[in-house]
């Protein structure tokens, strides 16, 4: 048996990447994720920038995750330069990362992860066919938008976050009105649990290395210390410790990989490792969902999504409240206490953990920049899942492995734009 | 057109972070009513079906390297109105930051000594390559000038794009001016359309829409000057989004 699935450019993800599969005689011979996407530089153009244009030059890495890389390039500076966040605002950055969290979690799995399981190639059928999970769909995304916009402006590239951080403050009735939206859309998340519950995931089992973010009390999106299911542990600053990249000569991509021949980071990485911070609410969907930890079909990975928009909605409710009750005090950024300074920041973005590394000089501008990008971590990742997915999936006829192989893709929801900096393939 | 006599539009993305897309798809959420005057036939972020037939091409992203030229000019060929969609294919914008330091030592700095494995050249705008007939400004795109945008092309009138400085909507909106908060901002010289978005949420004007097409320079640098701002500073905020812009013209000055 000889075949070769080419799928030149797979849609629905983020930027542009190619799968190269070829059997041999019924032996798998290829099997590559090629990065395509044109290089865009970032970490050489923050070279010589203040540091507080940082956060506005990186939210451009990428539209979807856009306040994600802004949180990590502040949280970089910040520690650089030794700024301390009030409480407000600190429970404002987790409002609005939560908002992310949401809208990107939410464009995965109804617009890009669901037409799979419907037959259909993209959400825009699904609008003659099942008009109302995509009405439902659209609108939990414009709550996840709004939520970003009452914060910061908007969500894609948030305007009111700085170093120490907000220049601006959502209004008690904005936050009154937001309640309200947040309760209400309980009922649009509960549909989304029962939505996905019935979808027929492929089965698929390969166990790897998850790595996340891990904080003691909380859910960790911001900060934390790099924890691994093979029992690493260490502080964000020791990040290459755990992120070794490392060059395969048929792609310029940096891989990454710890303990075994690759690790794997994003929604079903935390939800392995910090399972037990979820809101309850968020547990009982994932037992709706059919998922304890530790879940190792990566397919599982949109799913993990699903628990995690539970989860956010149901902590980005205590926030609103929380700030109801306290009130909202206008108030300067908190001041910077020494230059020149070196900082790391953290986050867990949509995909997976992203670090942002500064080192910042006497004048204010920046001498070293090193971005890592969830999605460089899991291509490494991907190309062995593939490896063990193909044999499963090589009996069947070209245009339904082809599939197989673009489901297995987008389960990891990647985003290239943002992984180019190191990304590309040579042909 | 198609069959059913509805245009047919596809999108396209280059050198971009693709969030103008992703505000295509934000802008469907108030205007649902957007798919039934119009016939999308590619769209890769968002859909896999793929049509090469089409009126009325958006493109993200800057050109940033020789191999992407073809594809653009492809698009130019088989498209009767191709628009900019944003910033990157609109101005070249962040992605011409990289054009303030040697292009080598970029190169170098990123991909370390495999540094010429990856082809690249200075970033720029779409207009640099092709012929473009609008432009969609903005760094994302204002979601609701893209609605207007499509309209008038539906009804082939010229896109409603301001030709007058972001203070005017500032003023509208009350705010205080970045000058008075001691702050250097290019609302003055920059183009309207966002509803001075970045001032409202306490943040400069950065030009992400580009200069209007008769900035006061006069009136800008007795503002500048009296700021008291060191050239530095200017500089900066004048190369965020519109180092291409700057260097055409220090390059036309000679």
């Amino acid at each position: 048996m000889n075949k070769r699935i080419d799928v030149h450019h797979v849609t629905r993800v983020e930027g542009h990447g190619n799968i190269v599969v070829e059997i041999e005689n019924g032996e798998l011979k290829t099997c590559r994720f090629e990065v395509v996407e044109t290089p865009r530089f970032f970490e050489a153009m923050l070279l010589g920038r203040p540091y507080q244009e940082a956060s506005h030059i990186t939210s451009r890495i990428c539209g979807i995750c856009a306040t994600g890389h802004a949180t990590a390039s502040l949280r970089a500076s910040e520690k650089a330069l030794g700024v301390e966040l009030s409480e407000q605002s600190w429970l404002l950055r987790k409002l609005t990362f939560h908002g992310e969290i949401l809208d990107s979690h939410v464009l995965h799995v109804y617009m890009l992860v669901a037409p799979d399981f419907l037959g259909v190639g993209s959400v825009i059928p699904l609008a003659q066919t099942h008009p109302e999970i995509v009405m439902r769909a659209l609108r939990m995304k414009k709550l996840a938008g709004d939520l970003c916009a009452m914060v910061t402006g908007r969500h894609t590239h948030p305007i009111a976050m700085v170093v120490g951080g907000f220049t601006h403050f959502p209004k008690m009735s904005e936050l009154e009105a937001m309640h309200r939206r947040l309760i209400d859309s309980r009922r649009d998340v509960e549909a989304t649990v029962e939505l996905f519950s019935k979808l027929p995931w492929p089965e698929f089992e390969r166990d790897t290395e998850y790595v996340s973010l891990s904080k003691p009390d909380e859910y960790a999106f911001i900060d934390g210390e790099i924890v691994t299911s093979d029992g690493v542990r260490v502080p964000p600053e020791r990040y290459k410790e755990v992120t070794n990249e490392f060059m395969v000569p048929y792609s310029t991509a940096k891989f990454t990989r710890n303990k075994r021949e690759s690790l794997m980071v994003g929604a079903l990485a935390r939800f392995n490792n910090n399972y037990d911070l979820l809101h309850p609410k968020a547990k009982e969907a994932a037992a709706v969902l059919g998922m304890k930890p530790k879940v190792t079909n990566t397919f599982l990975n949109s799913a993990a999504q699903v628990v995690e928009i539970v989860h956010s909605i149901e902590d980005s409710i205590r926030i609103v409240e929380e700030l109801l009750s306290r009130g909202i005090q206008p108030e300067e950024p908190a001041p910077v206490k020494h230059m020149p300074g070196e900082g790391v920041g953290v986050a867990e973005v949509p995909r997976g953990l992203l670090i942002h590394h500064y080192a910042i000089g006497e004048d204010g501008r920046i001498t070293a920049a090193n971005c890592i990008i969830p999605t460089n971590q899991n291509i490494n990742n991907l190309e062995h899942d593939m490896r063990a997915w193909v044999p499963k999936v090589m009996h069947k006829p070209e245009q339904e492995m082809r599939l197989d192989l673009e489901m297995l893709v987008r389960a990891y929801d990647p985003c290239i734009s943002c992984s180019v900096h190191v990304l590309k393939i040579q042909r | 057109m198609s069959a059913n006599g509805k245009p047919k539009i596809a999108f396209f993305d280059f050198t971009s972070c693709e969030g103008c897309q992703l505000t295509v798809i934000d802008s469907l959420q108030d205007h649902p009513e957007l798919l039934n005057a119009v016939e999308i036939v590619q769209f890769r972020e968002a859909m896999s079906e793929k049509g090469e037939d089409y009126q009325i091409a958006f493109i993200e992203g800057s050109c940033t390297r020789q191999s992407d030229e073809a594809r653009l000019k492809a698009i130019r060929e088989q498209a009767d109105i191709v628009v900019a969609l944003g910033a990157c294919a609109h101005l070249a914008g962040v992605n011409a930051l990289k054009s303030l330091h040697p292009l080598e030592e970029v190169r170098k700095y990123v991909y370390g000594d495999k540094w010429d494995w990856y082809e690249t050249y200075d970033a720029r705008p779409i207009e640099a390559v092709i012929p473009v007939d609008f432009a969609i400004p903005g760094c994302p795109i204002d979601r609701n000038e893209f609605i207007a945008v499509v309209k008038a092309l539906l009804l082939g009138k010229k896109p409603p794009i301001p030709d007058y400085p972001v203070c005017v909507e500032c003023r509208l909106k009350e705010n205080i001016c970045m000058y008075t908060k001691g702050k250097v901002c290019l609302g003055p010289v920059t183009r309207a359309g966002c509803g001075a978005i970045c001032p409202t949420y306490g943040s400069s004007c950065e030009a992400c829409r580009g200069f209007i097409s008769n900035p006061n320079q006069d009136s800008i640098k007795d503002v500048l000057a009296e700021a008291g701002l060191s050239v530095e500073e200017i500089i900066n905020i004048y190369t965020m989004f519109t180092t291409y812009q700057v260097r055409e013209k220090l390059l036309q000055k000679g």
